[in-house]
């Protein structure tokens, strides 16, 4: 189901972001001739895909912030973040 | 008809920046009266818009036309755009923007580029659009918007001339390197409407295409992706017309005026406020073209009960009006409508006449 690498370090391609919109009521992804909205923990996601933090880093990093068993967030993001690569909307460098 | 509290804030503009366009496609939605350079919006004006509008909830502007290369200053209106904070859509035919020109588009700050591509055959693709060299122009700047690093969407628009070639041109798009493309049947407005029996095509070639529109989504997935724009003469049930008239989007004609539609002015006695009397927030919220058909008061039967009426909105409102005589009719393409046996009179109408080519 999800083939995320623990190195792979996930990015917002060119052409996508993340912003955040009172009108709209929250965050938002911004892609070509689409917007998805972003709950506050897929936002709290897509903050770290900066193409820096692996992937293993960023689960160690919401483990802290959430206090959240790892396995089972590791399971959620690389689950989120595989979706949206196929959507096009993540690259994983 | 809603209170001012509960007009939802629109996601999308559409910016007009002019109707001036090298190309000639006979399937043009612009309208069969253009408005002339004179009267065109000046880049201040536009940024004023694109404030306006973020302001109001806009999240997306297309930068449209016409082809929007034709004018001289679209560099200053992408750097407005992106300063308002709004994502940037190029919608070009790519004929007149040189490749060169285009780094200067991406260092203002656009985000995508969208190019037509009116075949996957070239000798066919400059038929449609009535210009020699076309096929070749395109390609060649849809390497360089892969070359910047620029999202690509290719949309191809599809008819009774190109039908037959949707895997060809789904094909032709992952060659060129977008990431996305439109398979858009015609709809028919403006120029389109004018020549619907020569682009229309039949029942079998439409279902046959739309199947073949779900194979390659199967078969590419991941790697790219495929939007269809339904062919609705064809259809059961009709379109939600730009998502809901006034509910998500408006359209700034290159004069100025704001319609709900790129097609709104075809329908008789809706009165447009134009944003150079008005704040886009005052339209959008008062202006009596936006009210006319917000929300499902305006409906007549069988709308008006149909439980559909949240997601279809009735279908398209022009339509309704240029096949039905009435825009508060059902929308006749949906097989609910009193008028439904019109549409299928009309999409019998085929007839291999030449493109009569939209022209300035």
């Amino acid at each position: 189901m999800s083939d995320v690498a623990d190195s792979a370090r996930p990015r917002l391609p060119r052409g996508v972001r993340l912003t955040h919109n009172e009108a709209q009521g929250g965050w938002l992804l911004l892609a070509p001739e689409r917007v998805f909205k972003a709950d506050a923990i897929s936002a709290e996601i897509l903050k770290r895909c900066t193409g820096e933090a692996t992937f293993a880093q960023i689960v160690d990093d919401l483990v802290k912030s959430f206090n959240a068993p790892r396995e089972r967030i590791h399971a959620d993001v690389a689950k989120l973040l595989a979706g949206l690569v196929e959507k096009k909307l993540l690259e994983l460098a | 008809m809603n209170a001012p509290a509960q007009i939802p804030a629109p996601l999308g503009l559409l910016a007009e920046l002019t109707h001036r366009c090298p190309l000639g496609c006979p399937y043009c939605s612009n309208p069969l009266a253009l408005d002339p350079r004179v009267d065109e919006l000046d880049a201040a004006t536009w940024a004023r818009v694109f404030d306006e509008a973020a302001a109001l909830g806009v999240l997306q502007v297309h930068l449209s036309g016409g082809e929007p290369a034709a004018r001289r200053d679209l560099a200053d209106i992408v750097k407005a755009a992106r300063a308002a904070g709004l994502y940037s859509n190029l919608i070009t035919s790519a004929v007149g923007l040189a490749p060169q020109a285009l780094a200067a588009l991406a260092e203002a700050g656009l985000d995508h580029v969208q190019i037509s591509i009116q075949d996957s055959e070239p000798t066919s693709a400059d038929r449609i659009a009535g210009y020699q060299g076309a096929s070749a122009r395109k390609r060649a700047l849809a390497a360089e918007v892969v070359r910047l690093g620029l999202p690509l969407t290719v949309n191809m628009v599809v008819h009774r001339a190109n039908i037959g070639r949707v895997r060809a041109m789904v094909e032709l798009a992952l060659a060129l390197g977008a990431s996305r493309v439109e398979i858009a049947h015609v709809q028919y407005y403006g120029w389109a409407l004018k020549n619907r029996a020569a682009l229309m095509p039949s029942r079998d070639e439409v279902a046959a295409a739309v199947r073949e529109v779900e194979a390659l989504r199967e078969t590419h997935r991941g790697r790219i992706v495929i939007d269809a724009v339904v062919p609705d003469y064809y259809a059961r049930f009709p379109k939600p017309c730009v998502g809901g008239w006034g509910r998500r989007s408006l359209n700034v004609t290159p004069a100025g005026r704001v319609l709900p539609c790129h097609a709104a002015e075809v329908i008789p006695g809706l009165e447009f406020w134009s944003v150079r009397e008005h704040s886009l927030a005052d339209i959008w919220r008062a202006s009596p073209a936006f009210a006319a058909f917000r929300g499902t008061d305006w409906m007549q039967q069988p709308c008006r009960s149909c439980e559909r009426r949240e997601q279809d909105f009735g279908g398209c409102r022009c339509q309704a009006f240029l096949i039905a005589g009435d825009a508060r009719a059902a929308d006749p393409v949906c097989h609910l409508s009193p008028q439904h046996g019109l549409v299928e009179q009309l999409a019998a109408q085929r007839d291999d006449l030449p493109y009569s080519y939209r022209h300035s």
